[in-house]
């Protein structure tokens, strides 16, 4: 069980204003941490930090082992401007492996099978040559997933992803990156605010608030007087 | 309906109308290609501000006496277009409103030095609006073309069509995500720069054309007509360069046997287009 990412005093924050602070917490090969906290306490803004978008105000965030900064799948949350975006799922999937080209114009045949394994990996093979914004909202984040999956395979970053799905879309997701987790051994960073997912799936949960609320295993949490504050508000809040 | 093909056969007897027509093709090709992206990233508008960016460029260049006023055109539209899609982000003034104040302010300015230079050299004002149309609307400079003009109009088209090429994939990744691209550690400010270069470099060339106030139809029509019908990015990028090169074409001919303006000839054929293909995807989706 190596040390894939490290945080250290991390704090970030916009121009002037501090969101979040001290953060410290460590995230090993295989676990599956779950970033949870209200609004506006700085989840997004530490996604975007992890990812390199957005420099931290001070502390250090380093990649050992296997992973480097540029080799975390990204899911991201879905604009405006792709839900019609004209795309088939196999460009858009494929747009994954970009990171793989460097200054090299054109996809290789790894590459293009590669995709073509995790939209098989995911079930969307048949979607193949469909229109992205034709796509239900479930399926669209599937295409994302796969591409996620294209970019990195040791470690995924998923930012809140079942917005806007129903639930039985929403369960199929999760259930889809609990297979990844544990079946293909993927890392993942997961932010949530289905506090019930997050202590069902979860090894780890990151609680943040103003500042580090708590760092640990999910048993931990579920015990530990923040948790089980935050449950009794939040739990069964999203499970329509 | 042979008199019209003989009138044509004679009219492209003539080197000025075969460079009218080689030039008008190759615009059309060029200005159709980023359609899509500019579309999906909300920049629609950008042509129409570069293009009075360059207008006011002008302007200067005609004031400055410089013979050859691609000096002046060309680095300031470009300087122009990096800034604008820069601030498109996350800047106090937001993307549309910084199209709208630069391209505004260049035309106002730029008319303002036009009409100034006219009264020093002593011209009457009649002829500045003539001008002003003519660079506007595009003119009939198309017809006045030297093989210097077409060759410099073929090398940039070469340019911009190898550079969309190569980076094809890099601009899908680009338009489609750009925070997943970044995320990646795809260079995206870089392509994003390479992107509001060659708008400036395709605006520019195109500006002599169809006018400053028309390039935005050549850009953008071709793009939303092929984005009604295709679903792939591919396709619609391969169907809006089909629609551009066919409208310019017939528009050219059109305009050549009617005697009507060339750019608004073709931005209508542009236009009718963007209807029939509106009508079709209405109906395919009504017979599913």
């Amino acid at each position: 069980m190596g040390i894939l990412l490290r945080c250290e005093n991390v704090s970030l924050g916009y121009e002037g204003s501090v969101v979040t602070k001290d953060l410290n917490f460590t995230v090993s090969s295989g676990d599956y941490l779950c970033i949870v906290g209200e609004n506006g306490s700085g989840k997004s803004t530490l996604i975007k930090a992890l990812l390199g978008l957005k420099p931290q105000l001070s502390g250090n965030i380093t990649f050992c082992g296997e992973v480097s900064k540029n080799e975390i799948g990204y899911l991201p949350q879905q604009t405006m401007v792709q839900r019609d975006f004209p795309a088939s799922v196999q460009e858009i999937v494929l747009s994954g492996c970009m990171n793989r080209c460097g200054l090299r114009p054109f996809y290789s045949r790894e590459e293009k099978k590669l995709a073509k394994d995790m939209m098989k990996r995911l079930e969307i093979t048949d979607l193949e040559k469909r229109c992205y914004r034709e796509l239900s909202g479930g399926q669209q984040q599937r295409v994302l997933l796969a591409r996620a999956l294209c970019s990195a395979r040791k470690m995924i970053l998923l930012d809140e992803p079942i917005t806007g799905l129903d639930p039985k879309a929403a369960n199929e997701m999760y259930e889809l990156i609990a297979g990844l987790n544990q079946k293909d051994g993927i890392t993942v960073i997961m932010v949530s605010h289905d506090m019930n997912a997050a202590v069902r799936y979860a090894t780890h949960i990151l609680h943040v608030g103003g500042k580090q609320l708590f760092f640990g295993t999910k048993e931990d949490y579920m015990t530990s007087k923040t948790g089980q504050a935050f449950l009794s508000v939040m739990g069964g809040d999203e499970d329509e | 309906m042979s008199e019209v093909f003989d009138k044509l056969h004679m009219y492209f007897q003539l080197p000025s109308v075969r460079y009218a027509m080689i030039v008008g093709l190759l615009i059309a090709l060029c200005s159709s290609l980023l359609g899509v992206t500019l579309v999906m990233k909300r920049f629609s508008f950008i042509g129409d501000g570069l293009s009075h960016v360059a207008f006011g460029a002008m302007a200067v260049a005609t004031i400055t006496g410089i013979t050859n006023n691609m000096l002046i055109i060309m680095p300031v539209t470009i300087i122009s277009a990096v800034l604008l899609l820069r601030t498109g982000q996350n800047t106090k003034i937001k993307g549309d409103a910084a199209v709208a104040m630069i391209s505004v302010g260049a035309l106002a300015l730029g008319y303002m030095l036009m009409n100034i230079a006219s009264q020093k050299g002593g011209r009457t004002s009649s002829n500045v609006s003539a001008d002003v149309c003519s660079t506007l609307f595009g003119s009939t400079s198309i017809l006045t073309l030297s093989p210097a003009d077409v060759w410099i109009c073929i090398v940039m088209s070469v340019i911009v069509v190898t550079v969309f090429l190569v980076f094809y994939n890099k601009i899908f990744a680009v338009t489609f995500d750009e925070n997943f691209a970044k995320a990646t550690g795809v260079r995206s400010d870089m392509y994003n720069l390479l992107i509001a270069v060659v708008i400036a470099v395709i605006i520019v060339i195109a500006m002599n054309f169809v006018g400053s106030l028309l390039i935005s139809a050549l850009i953008i029509f071709p793009a939303l007509s092929a984005m009604r019908l295709f679903k792939s990015f591919r396709s619609v990028i391969i169907c809006s360069v089909v629609i551009s090169l066919i409208c310019a074409g017939l528009g050219i001919i059109v305009s050549i046997l009617a005697g009507t303006p060339v750019g608004s000839t073709i931005v209508t054929a542009d236009i009718t287009v963007f209807f029939i293909f509106s009508l079709l995807s209405f109906i395919t989706k009504k017979g599913r």
